[in-house]
């Protein structure tokens, strides 16, 4: 009796498969072990020898939910490493590009994976039963991220028109500006969802985090920045003089931690929100204050409001770029050979994605890293349900089992990402 | 219970894209939902009924022992069994182990190899199981995925067709790229169904839909090299998504040996 474990065999409506093993002792919370056994890919691997140019269409399958994400991140790491210039225009694309797939990704994880939680429905399409007409808005919004990624990248997932230097061939207006209507709506109705959310009645939980994004001085953050933290800036070339991953006996994605810290750091919603609330576009920063949002926000179950408003402003921002593109210039910048080393972050839907790349002098990749952000919120994931479930240690295992579910699926995870895999560099036991 | 057709939908070693499919037929999520009843589906529900399942579908490849085991109680649970993507039609990406040196590329990643268990190799699920139909895609696309399941609930078999994308450029209006840009496509030799996007922008053919029906692989190739294109870029252009699919493999056996002479 002095010991008992739960068991969460698979997490349900996570992107990927993962599990959860709970040790009691003495009727304390022993230990948290977040179990990743997703088959590694070793795409670091198989990406050295392969040219460039292949790169963005083979990361693209490291993750389903976020394709564009590797894409960006792999496409400026390259140009950085081989000194390619981006036009102002191919910039703004690829913002919107970010868009398509940010509207898509928060859409299906507010409507069909977390909020079910918050009203107690096994899932989205329960929930439907009963709140019908929230389900079809949040299914039309996810509707327009995928008609946006289709109309700019060809298709919603695994996009084909992402190249080095910029897009294989631009859109034609006609075919961004048919989006208009439909996405003046989503403003709209983008606003509607976050003052639904808002009203969800949250646990009381203070992750009291250490909180990790880029931050750009002019924008609200995509493709470009610094990295920041709560003592430090740092340029996406230092990342590993910053942070340092590690693997552990039971995950098959690598941990990180950020170096002369103690402590776990989280990406994603919260950490965006935090460092660039006053970089939201107007309607996104006026809704943060209606719906009176506090700030710093170290709620993790309030990540679902953060990212109802990070959908209003991926919404505020493509309309603008709709309303306002005319193609000019070349698709693309022509690539140079190599060789080069380069690195870049962009933000993914559940945070910051870093990527770094040695070119060799015909052009492919001698050695790729890559850093998602559900390797990088593990230790962050671990840390926060162990005080979390501490004080609920004597409830059923059912009980506990349900909250730490609950729990894991505010960080949005995406278990196919981190473990696709990634190269380490030390081991603690 | 419900009388429904009972749905089941599993992950292997994949990406989610094609799981995730299922969920961005928006218009038709909501209608699909009420004809079936979903008795295992981690990504959608957490609500889990036990098998067997009348239509299960399956997404990834198998490559760790404990996958070549579960793929097996997945079938035996399954009267219709679906492979979505190319990951369970062909071994997907990660197949590009099938000629490396695995446990190199163990090293490569994980600091602690000996804390992972994994195969050498990717293979596809009909390589352990027999599957009842085969969706192709990197991802699957979703009219075929509404295709194959109206049609398995209407009690039907499904279809989806087998020629090249080249017919689907043709309906389109698409201006060939390989015959006005001398671009390497492979077009010619892969299976219609992602509609032959990408020569609409601009670029050729990558193959991910794999093979199509009768496909004439050595002919393409011995075209690209009387042009001029290296054996080795050849190799590459077969070996990305579908390279472990039978036609591309052997074909891109046989160039990667003359690849070798070229050095």
């Amino acid at each position: 009796m002095s010991e008992r474990t739960v068991r969460i065999e698979a997490f349900s409506r996570v992107e990927g498969e993962g599990g959860l093993h709970l040790t009691i002792r003495q009727g304390q919370l022993h230990e948290v072990r977040l179990e990743i056994f997703e088959p590694p890919r070793l795409f670091e691997a198989f990406l050295r020898g392969r040219k460039a140019e292949e790169v963005p269409d083979i990361v693209a399958r490291i993750c389903g939910i976020c394709p564009v994400a590797y894409q960006m991140s792999s496409v400026h790491a390259l140009e950085a490493a081989l000194g390619i210039e981006i036009s102002p225009e191919v910039r703004r694309l690829r913002r919107l590009l970010y868009c398509g797939e940010w509207i898509e990704s928060h859409a299906l994880h507010m409507h069909l994976l977390n909020a079910p939680d918050f009203l107690g429905f096994e899932s989205g399409l329960k929930m439907a039963e009963f709140h019908r007409a929230e389900v079809e808005r949040g299914l039309r919004l996810k509707k327009h991220g995928n008609q946006l990624l289709e109309a700019l990248g060809g298709r919603a997932i695994h996009p084909v028109n992402v190249a080095l230097g910029g897009f294989h061939r631009l859109p034609r207006r006609e075919e961004l500006a048919a989006l208009i209507p439909d996405f003046e709506w989503g403003v709209q109705a983008a606003c509607d969802v976050v003052r639904w959310v808002a009203g969800f009645e949250f646990p009381d939980f203070d992750g009291n985090y250490e909180f990790v994004s880029l931050v750009h001085p002019d924008e609200y953050p995509f493709n470009e920045g610094a990295i920041a933290s709560s003592d430090v800036m740092t340029s996406v070339d230092n990342w590993t003089e910053r942070f340092e991953e590690f693997q552990v006996p039971h995950s098959t994605a690598l941990h990180a931690l950020q170096l002369g810290h103690d402590r776990p750091y989280l990406v994603g919603p919260l950490a965006r929100l935090h460092f660039n609330r006053e970089r939201l576009l107007p309607a996104a920063r006026r809704l943060a204050d209606e719906i009176g949002l506090e700030h710093p926000c170290h709620n993790p179950f309030k990540a679902i409001v953060a990212r109802g408003l990070e959908l209003v402003q991926a919404y505020e921002e493509a309309l603008e770029t709709l309303r306002q593109y005319r193609p000019t210039g070349a698709a693309r910048a022509t690539a140079s050979g190599g060789p080069g080393v380069g690195s870049a972050a962009t933000e993914a839907p559940r945070g910051l994605l870093w990527h770094r790349y040695e070119v060799e002098p015909d052009g492919t990749v001698r050695r790729a890293t890559i850093v998602p952000p559900t390797s990088q919120n593990q230790a962050q994931i671990e840390y926060d349900l162990k005080s979390y479930l501490s004080s609920l240690a004597d409830s059923s295992d059912e009980t506990l089992a349900g909250k730490a579910e609950n729990l894991v699926r505010t960080y949005d995870p995406c278990i196919s990402c981190s473990t696709h895999q990634m190269r380490v560099k030390i081991d603690r036991d | 219970m419900s009388g429904l057709p009972k749905l089941a939908v599993y992950k292997f070693a994949s990406c989610d894209g094609c799981q995730l499919t299922l969920l961005d037929c928006e218009d038709e999520l909501l209608a699909v939902a009420a004809k079936v009843e979903i008795g295992y589906f981690l990504e959608a529900t957490s609500g889990v009924r036990g098998g067997p399942y009348d239509v299960a579908l399956v997404e990834g490849s198998i490559t760790t022992p404990h996958d070549a085991e579960r793929i097996r109680e997945v079938r035996r649970q399954a009267r219709y069994l679906v492979t979505i993507g190319a990951c369970a039609t062909a071994g997907g990406i990660q197949a590009l182990r099938n000629w490396a040196d695995s446990d190199e590329f163990m090293r490569a990643v994980y600091a602690r190899p000996d804390y992972i268990q994994t195969l050498a190799t990717s293979t596809a699920i009909a390589d352990h199981v027999p599957v009842d139909f085969e969706l192709r895609g990197c991802p699957i696309d979703r009219h075929q995925l509404l295709e194959v399941l109206g049609a398995l609930l209407n009690g039907r078999q499904p279809r989806t067709p087998r020629h090249s994308v080249c017919l689907d450029c043709k309906r389109r209006g698409t201006v060939c790229t390989l015959v006005a840009q001398g671009t390497v496509c492979l077009g010619p030799i892969t299976q219609s169904g992602c509609g032959a996007i990408c020569p609409t922008y601009d670029r050729g053919c990558y193959g991910c839909f794999g093979p199509c029906g009768q496909p004439n692989v050595v002919s393409l190739s011995d075209e690209f090299q009387r042009r001029g294109v290296p054996a080795e870029t050849l190799v590459r252009s077969l070996r990305t998504f579908n390279g472990n699919a039978p036609e591309f493999r052997s074909e891109g056996q046989r160039l990667s040996a003359i690849a070798r002479k070229e050095k």
